[in-house]
């Protein structure tokens, strides 16, 4: 029981360029998204498979969802798993340069069906995620701290694997590497890579950081206990149910379906449930960005629930895509900026006043990132929510919807560069 | 029995409370009631911070022989707090309502994580060190409580 082991060290804390690098660079790839779309026009919502959609998608998925997540662990999970983690610095450079290099070469191999492009593009993810889950693996398993967050994040760390594993298959099976059938791995790439990866990292987080920032009730040990666990033994049965004979592959998949679905929406439910107990009685943005998430959320497990009774919406070529806007953009991409207005203007105020002499006081976190800014980033992230969902009506609206997804991630981008510039002048 | 762990930990969550109280007044710019709630938040917080740097963690120390240890940062957290407890008052006084939610903001997340590191590690640590002498220091803790 020593301290570097108990979770109370100094040195865990790595230094503040580690997450930074990957948090300035994920509104850019969210900026490029608009673009995409604002050149795309209506015919990116024609399928999902449009080369423009699949492209969008991972500049979404990997750009900015795993860029953030990435960065904001390497800081977390040595202060929460109370293990630092060896060589941050180096492990930075090998996830940040590769993913970003990697995410450009794969979305321009979908984007132009270029298959060399895509081949190239597996060495760079590939070097990115296993430098990273190497490195989170080597603290996770050096750590003597056992609850619901760090077991949530070794199963977010697992689908992760799985999820870029099955990327790396996928993109080398379209770069012509090897002869696989495309829609079940596709299938499973989503599955482990939104449900997994990002819902249940979502959840672990959501179990320390929601009583936290908003003073809530804890949330109910019985769920922490057995919902992360669940969820991801059901996506394995999901992923292992199509192998069984015929009528027994259907019922598992449609059950573990279910169950999925089920587990999520108890995960949202009790999130607003807790937010509703809150003893903090301000509305900050935060919060704001965490209920649009998880009305968002629930909202894409009804989506899913009513195409699973109606075939005409499941036909519906519109459907997958509504799914995705409901999940990725209203569920992940909210959960993950209210995360980061927290995040970022503390950790600029944690290492300023270690640095500043005892009479300049730190600015606060308002004055780091004042809050005029940030809500009106969520404004105009509510607004790109609505075009975006309204452009599956009507298409035209998917002018709009770019336009305002571009301002948002600019008022993102340029509130993270103010507090880093004022980190800079100051901790000179 | 009570332990320490759970005599802290509602001790933290009474904070809390103030905490909330004062901040709300604050926004309200209600500056009285801001005063009385930020002093009666200020005067539990270092109550709770006097029990720990004056009993709980020498206790812990004397028994564990690690005195540059997690005492250590946790008592450097207090003066972190400490300083922002003086800010915050004097943003009271000024009727700064801007430099109170700000300051606030601060103090709400460097205080919850580190309560989260004194309930998660810290307690059960001393709890497991002390053994059979945990019930002595939880009964000086509660008497100096009983004298202020």
């Amino acid at each position: 029981m020593n301290a570097p082991d108990s979770g109370l060290s100094l040195e865990q804390a790595p230094p503040i360029s580690v997450p930074f690098r990957f948090f300035l660079s994920a509104p850019l790839f969210l900026l490029l998204a608009a673009l995409l779309l604002l050149v795309s026009g209506p015919q990116v919502l024609l399928s999902r498979w449009t080369p423009a959609l699949l492209a969008l998608t991972h500049l979404i998925t990997l750009g900015f969802l795993s860029m953030i997540m990435i960065g904001a662990l390497m800081q977390q999970l040595p202060v929460v798993a109370g293990a630092p983690m060896r060589r941050q610095l180096l492990v930075a450079w090998m996830v940040h340069i590769p993913l970003l290099a990697g995410t450009l070469m794969l979305v321009s191999g979908l984007l132009y069906s270029q298959t060399a492009l895509l081949r190239l593009a597996i060495f760079p993810l590939g070097l990115a995620f296993s430098s990273f889950l190497v490195a989170a693996a080597g603290s996770l398993s050096a750590s003597q701290v056992h609850h619901a967050t760090t077991r949530a994040m070794r199963f977010a760390g697992t689908s992760l694997a799985l999820a870029a594993g099955l990327g790396i298959t996928l993109a080398g099976t379209l770069g012509g590497y090897f002869n696989l059938p495309l829609n079940e791995l596709v299938g499973l790439h989503v599955g482990w890579g939104l449900l997994g990866w990002v819902g249940l990292l979502v959840m672990g987080v959501a179990y320390q950081v929601v009583p936290m920032f908003q003073l809530t009730p804890a949330y109910p040990a019985r769920l922490t206990r057995w919902l992360g666990g669940s969820v991801f033994l059901l996506l394995c049965g999901w992923s292992l149910a199509p192998q069984l004979p015929l009528p027994l592959a259907t019922w598992g998949t449609s059950l573990t379906a279910a169950g999925l679905a089920i587990g999520f929406a108890l995960f949202a439910g009790t999130t607003l449930y807790l937010h509703k107990k809150r003893r903090r009685k301000l509305v900050d943005v935060t919060l704001r960005f965490w209920r649009t998430g998880m009305l968002s959320l629930l909202a894409a497990i009804a989506l899913w629930t009513t195409a699973h009774l109606t075939s005409a919406i499941a036909d519906d070529p519109r459907y997958p895509i509504a799914l995705g806007i409901l999940f990725m953009f209203g569920f992940a991409i909210s959960v993950v900026i209210g995360m980061l207005y927290k995040i970022v203007p503390f950790l600029v105020w944690l290492h300023l006043q270690s640095r500043l002499p005892r009479d300049k006081p730190a600015p606060n976190m308002k004055q780091i990132i004042p809050d005029h800014g940030s809500r009106r980033h969520w404004w105009m992230h509510m607004a790109t929510l609505l075009l975006l969902l309204g452009s599956m009506a009507w298409p035209q609206l998917v002018y709009p919807a770019g336009l305002s997804l571009g301002l948002a991630s600019c008022m993102l981008w340029l509130n993270l560069l103010a507090a880093t510039r004022l980190y800079r002048q100051l901790a000179r | 029995m009570e332990t320490i762990s759970e005599y802290l930990s509602s001790d933290h969550h009474c904070c809390d409370d103030y905490f909330a109280t004062a901040e709300v007044h604050a926004a309200k710019r209600d500056w009285a009631a801001a005063a009385a709630s930020f002093e009666q938040f200020r005067s539990t917080m270092t109550h709770h911070f006097e029990m720990e740097e004056h009993i709980l963690f020498p206790a812990f120390e004397q028994e564990t022989g690690m005195t540059q240890g997690p005492t250590q940062v946790m008592r450097m957290e207090h003066e972190q707090m400490r300083e922002l407890f003086a800010r915050m008052a004097a943003a009271v006084t000024a009727q700064d309502a801007d430099e109170y939610a700000g300051l606030s903001e601060t103090l709400l997340i460097l205080l919850q994580q580190h309560n989260l590191k004194e309930e998660n590690v810290l307690y059960p640590m001393s709890e497991q060190a002390f053994g059979s002498k945990g019930e002595a220091v939880l009964r000086q803790m509660k008497e100096m409580s009983t004298v202020a």
